[in-house]
């Protein structure tokens, strides 16, 4: 085994390091206040006052009432209980959805809203109406965000969900997402830990449980609460509220420098370079060069990257995104796809600019 | 060296790459996704990557997935079908080894800066200061030699083939003595994309359309009718539609006639054969030169002389299946001259 060394992480898009206030909030709950927040005696009654300040917290942070929060195992969780609850008629999504939204539309026999080159949803080339849309806020892959004054404009009465995983560390959600029914969000984005998320439910929007038993959450997703992770997840989204500003402030300076470094190497295109986008991720196209290869090469030199959905072998898939934005596929063959977040420090830049270029023309020798 | 170990989940590559790491070379683990279709299963599924995940974090290496499905789709599974649609029996194994395992594999292992690749298959690569050779392995019933032959010199400089000295036995042995998770995992058997229910029937049915032939004998005569004229192989003898009472064997498979000729034992015996596709390890066999040749995974050789375009043999043999792989050893009936496709 190579000896550890520090690495530049530049994957916050598929996982962020835990907040300091985050793993503070949750040691307690791993330790003496273990209650179950479901139960009468003093012990049960702790964890439950716990969770509902975490609720509290976290509908500050939405920007919705404490009783909107249904709170999941996940962010997938959230996507999957938002679709359920589609009721009969068109049921429609992006294009460019995560897998979590998509699949669950097309087994609804839900169809897909196309994109256009940016992978910004094509509102026009719908008929007629939809009782169930769904369109991320930001995505994962590419970072554009999408309108969604846009699509709730055109579908003025459908249940409108968006997956706000990718956007919740760079979008004021209470603001950006006020015309939506259901918003899904995932800890784990945002510097709390794996294993529990949340969807808003508006009042007065139905949702069908999908996880049943012993009727948690208001009968809308049972099983005994994460409270720990709960507990972390709230506090992970305060800081992440309370930084926001600052956070885009220099990570925008640290995407700047990378995307100069990628661009100063030939053949090196930034993938939707004019379409509105989160402040962390940065995007390209790579000629020459194939991503399994090049981020092998990248981790050879401590830079953790990525570039699309693994599948179930942990082997690259070619990006569903990419082909709906009509990217060449060639050109798609070579997407790297660079993350920033709460943690990423110049350091960070600083090894990334050098080990890019490296592994790109170490890549383009013929041998 | 710094060497690439193909690991596909299985007992003898993991072994591969632990005989490696003991030779002291530095050593990274892949394994090739290629199929993860309906059938999932045999070699290189899902259930395999997890295990060649699993034992190279036991040997503390790394290991990384290369998703070759699009190259595998291009390279082994369309010809697949487009052999079967014109009547002939292909091998897709010995055409993964060919476009796969030592060509995409192998480049992406010279791209990523390694000195060599290697597999656990069970067959010999030496090299006495002269050309590089490609030899049997030193277990007679799980010599791999055949579905290797398409090696050639430069392929050759970069595949170390560490098993292949070896009693399969003995790899399981040693598996076992370091613990590796696969030491008693059964090996694969069948076409990694065919489902284990419906098989090759299935899986064609599924994607080309099977029509029904005439069954005719050598005289022309009609002697019966097969559902699917695709399915048929040259030297098979069941599910011919036959009511005769003496065995037939099909010896000629006319997929757009629709028709299957069949014949006795006698009447699919061949003098000669020729070979398309040939491939050497080295240099090309002269016309003329006696050869063995070995025209299955395991079966026996026969004694003959390949004509430059022909193997002739001096007795005679059943005739190959077209499509299948034809190999020609030297007549110490360990090195592998090279091979070709039956016609």
């Amino acid at each position: 085994m190579t000896t550890p060394r520090p690495l530049a992480y530049l994957d916050n898009a598929a996982t962020t390091p835990m907040r300091p206030e985050a793993v503070t909030a949750m040691l307690p709950h791993l330790g003496e206040q273990y209650g179950n927040p479901t139960g009468s005696h003093s012990l049960a009654r702790a964890a439950r006052a716990v969770i509902e300040d975490a609720r509290e917290e976290l509908a500050a942070a939405l920007g919705c009432d404490p009783g909107e929060v249904v709170f999941t195992g996940s962010g997938t969780e959230a996507n999957n209980l938002a679709v359920a609850s589609a009721a009969s008629g068109p049921v429609l999504c992006s294009a460019v959805e995560h897998h979590a939204v998509l699949v669950p539309v097309t087994q609804a026999g839900g169809a897909t809203i196309p994109v256009d080159a940016d992978g910004r949803v094509q509102l026009a080339a719908i008929e007629g109406d939809a009782t169930f849309v769904s369109v991320m806020l930001a995505n994962n892959e590419t970072g554009v965000v999408q309108s969604l004054g846009d699509v709730r404009a055109r579908f003025p009465s459908a249940v409108l969900h968006t997956d706000a995983v990718a956007a919740f560390c760079w979008v004021d959600l209470a603001a950006t997402t006020a015309m939506c029914d259901l918003v899904s969000i995932s800890a784990h984005k945002f510097g709390g830990p794996k294993g529990v998320g949340a969807l808003v439910v508006r009042d007065g929007v139905k949702v069908a449980p999908i996880i049943r038993g012993g009727g948690q959450e208001r009968e809308r997703r049972s099983g005994t609460h994460n409270v720990a992770g709960i507990v972390a997840m709230a506090a992970a989204a305060s800081a992440t509220v309370r930084e926001r500003e600052a956070t885009i402030a220099r990570v925008e300076g640290q995407r700047e420098q990378l995307r100069r470094a990628l661009l100063d190497v030939s053949d090196v295109t930034i993938t939707a370079p004019s379409a509105p986008h989160t402040a962390g991720t940065l995007h390209a196209l790579v000629g020459g060069v194939e991503s399994e290869s090049l981020l092998i090469a990248l981790d050879d030199l401590g830079v953790c990257a990525s570039a699309g959905a693994s599948c179930a072998s942990g082997a690259l898939e070619p990006s569903h995104v990419l082909a709906a934005m009509n990217v060449d596929p060639v050109a798609a063959k070579g997407a790297l796809r660079l993350s920033l977040g709460w943690s990423t420090t110049d350091a960070d830049i600083d090894r990334a600019c050098v080990a890019l270029p490296k592994a790109i023309e170490s890549l383009r020798v013929a041998r | 060296m710094k060497v690439l170990a193909a690991m596909s989940g299985g007992v003898d590559s993991s072994v591969t790459a632990a005989l490696l790491l003991e030779a002291g070379h530095e050593v990274v683990g892949a394994t090739m996704k290629l199929w993860g279709g309906p059938s999932d299963q045999g070699c290189c599924s899902v259930a395999d990557v997890d295990d060649a995940r699993r034992v190279c974090h036991q040997l503390g290496i790394a290991h990384h997935v290369f998703n070759f499905s699009e190259d595998f789709d291009a390279a082994v599974v369309a010809p697949y079908l487009d052999a079967h649609t014109h009547g002939q029996t292909p091998n897709p194994c010995i055409e993964c080894n060919r476009h796969l395992k030592f060509d995409r594999f192998l480049q992406r292992g010279r791209q990523l800066g390694f000195d060599a690749i290697a597999t656990g298959h069970h067959a010999r690569i030496t090299n006495d200061g002269g050309a590089w050779e490609l030899r049997r392995g030193a277990d007679e019933q799980k010599d791999q030699s055949y579905v290797l032959h398409m090696l050639d010199q430069a392929s050759m400089a970069m595949t170390l083939l560490p098993v292949g000295t070896m009693e399969k036995s003995v790899v399981r042995a040693k598996a076992a003595e370091l613990g590796l998770r696969t030491a008693a995992k059964a090996d694969s058997q069948d076409t990694c994309f065919l489902p284990s229910t419906g098989g090759r029937e299935t899986f064609l049915g599924d994607r080309i359309p099977l029509r029904p032939g005439r069954v005719v004998d050598t005289a022309g005569n009609a002697v019966g009718v097969v559902e699917a004229v695709e399915l048929v192989t040259v030297g098979q003898r069941r599910g011919l539609g036959t009511a005769t009472g003496d065995i037939r064997y099909a010896i000629d498979v006319d997929t757009e006639a629709g028709v299957v000729t069949v014949g006795t034992r006698d009447e699919l015996m061949v003098a000669r054969q020729s070979l398309g596709s040939m491939t050497w390890t080295g240099e090309v066999v002269a016309a003329g030169d006696a050869v063995l040749v070995q025209t299955s995974a395991h079966g026996k050789t026969a004694e003959a002389t390949w004509t430059g375009v022909e193997v002739a043999w001096n007795e005679p043999h059943r005739k190959v299946a077209p499509g299948q792989s034809v190999v020609l050893y030297a007549t110490d009936d360990d090195r592998v001259l090279g091979g070709g496709i039956a016609q």
